[in-house]
């Protein structure tokens, strides 16, 4: 893993006004997370709990937003760890288009992924090992497919853990980064099959229109096979 | 209202950033729509009397709220797909389903609202006069449904943490939220622009949505 050395919006890609509202999001929720940090005491010296866990071979996310944080950040971690190899190693026939797609995607991941790391402090978890065995890096539909899985999964995630929240700038900052999500499912839907209703499908939204909702035990089994580590959410629904 | 107009011109498509797309169809899209920033006005329509179902004043008030974008955005798909011709066949499948999806929205709420729900109230497409092409010109269309769908993103997300403890009501709001997204993105890759701002939406208040939307609500 190669992938700390990244810790915000990557610099002279070309983004022009889109990398400057980034930046300017990402500094604004940062500012709201130091509030909530401080409403939660998470810089209050903690006992090195991550390490605890590490050392025994499995990681809990913990209780409370705590835990719904931790979760996320479990989810980022992934979805960061997998773009960047994609990026890293390109599949046969990657477009110009395609990579600006992909490349963009990995630079958001990371930015939630460092948005967690910053808003949980020492409470979070240490960094997890993904597993990409299943992963053929070279071939487009495996990566593609691979890409709109974790997507739709962590919109999913998103949506069933909102309620779950507590403090309400935690919920605004979710809300910031799930639609985010979902655009990326979108359009990693678009480009496996393109101009078809597949971007909203009926395997992701229902006949009320909702899209999916999912509980943090109905979505770490889905995430296990890419996860070296062992994670458990045994206080999170 | 300066800042009003600078962050709505953060969801201006023609503001956004361009990808090189073999699919982009437009050169260039015409017009902006700053102009959408217009005095805030509250809408009438969204009455805070009502209580449906038992659900606490604040609920209502934004669920009622969601349900005037959602039957604009009904509205607006429905007159698209009823002129021939006007959404080129390779889009058509893409639009049905877009549709197909806001009449949906417009069903799910007005059933959480039960007798609290506001009537659909009368639009003028063209934005008072500001895209008289909208019925006839499938750039213009795009343009609209582009900001549309990201203006209704940003207006569940500001309106998530009003729902704050409302258990069901809010996981609702958050699965249309996602799936406003999922237009927003796929609109844009059809116009050639980049599906996403950057790694965080932007939420939008109330009186900024009402703005934006304002210029469609004929009565």
């Amino acid at each position: 893993m190669h992938h700390r050395q990244h810790t915000g919006p990557i610099k002279g890609t070309g983004q022009g006004d889109a990398e400057r509202i980034q930046r300017r999001s990402f500094l604004k929720f940062a500012g709201m997370t130091a509030l909530a940090a401080a409403a939660f005491g998470v810089d209050v010296p903690g006992l090195g709990l991550g390490k605890a866990f590490a050392q025994a071979g499995a990681v809990d996310l913990g209780a409370g937003d705590i835990g719904i944080l931790n979760y996320a950040y479990a989810l980022e971690q992934l979805e960061a760890a997998f773009y960047s190899q994609v990026i890293r190693s390109p599949y046969d026939g990657m477009s110009r288009h395609e990579y600006l797609l992909l490349k963009d995607i990995r630079d958001h991941e990371i930015s939630h992924r460092a948005f967690f790391a910053k808003a949980l402090g020492r409470k979070r978890i240490p960094d997890l090992e993904p597993n990409f065995n299943a992963v053929n890096f070279s071939s487009r539909h495996s990566v593609l497919t691979t890409a709109s899985t974790f997507e739709d999964l962590g919109v999913s995630a998103y949506n069933g853990g909102g309620a779950a929240i507590r403090h309400p700038a935690y919920l605004a900052a979710a809300g910031s980064i799930v639609s985010v999500e979902a655009r990326h499912a979108a359009t990693l839907r678009d480009l496996i099959s393109p101009l078809t209703p597949s971007f909203a499908g009926w395997d992701v939204v229902d006949w009320k229109g909702l899209d999916v909702a999912r509980a943090p035990s109905q979505v770490l089994p889905k995430a296990a096979p890419f996860i070296a580590t062992s994670v458990t959410a045994s206080r999170l629904p | 209202m300066d800042q009003d107009v600078s962050i709505l011109d953060s969801i201006d498509p023609d503001l956004s950033g361009r990808l090189v797309s073999k699919r982009d169809l437009f050169a260039r899209a015409s017009g902006k729509l700053g102009a959408l920033a217009t005095t805030p006005l509250l809408l009438a329509a969204v009455s805070t009397e009502a209580f449906g179902q038992g659900l606490p004043r604040q609920i209502v008030d934004v669920l009622n709220f969601a349900l005037t974008l959602e039957y604009l955005e009904d509205a607006f798909y429905h007159a698209a797909l009823s002129r021939p011709g006007l959404v080129p066949p390779q889009f058509i499948g893409v639009f049905s389903t877009i549709s197909r999806h806001e009449s949906e929205h417009v069903s799910t709420l007005t059933g959480a609202l039960g007798g609290a729900a506001i009537e659909k109230p009368q639009f003028d497409l063209t934005g008072h006069g500001k895209y008289p092409d909208i019925l006839s010109n499938f750039r213009t269309l795009a343009l609209v449904s582009q900001t549309l769908e990201d203006t209704g993103v940003a207006a569940y997300k500001g309106q998530a943490p009003r729902l704050y403890g409302s258990g069901e009501v809010l996981t609702t709001a958050l699965r249309i939220h996602s799936v406003e997204a999922r237009h927003a993105a796929e609109v844009r890759r059809i116009r050639g622009v980049r599906p996403w701002t950057g790694a965080f939406d932007k939420p939008l208040s109330k009186r900024q949505v009402l703005a934006a939307a304002r210029p469609f609500i004929a009565s």
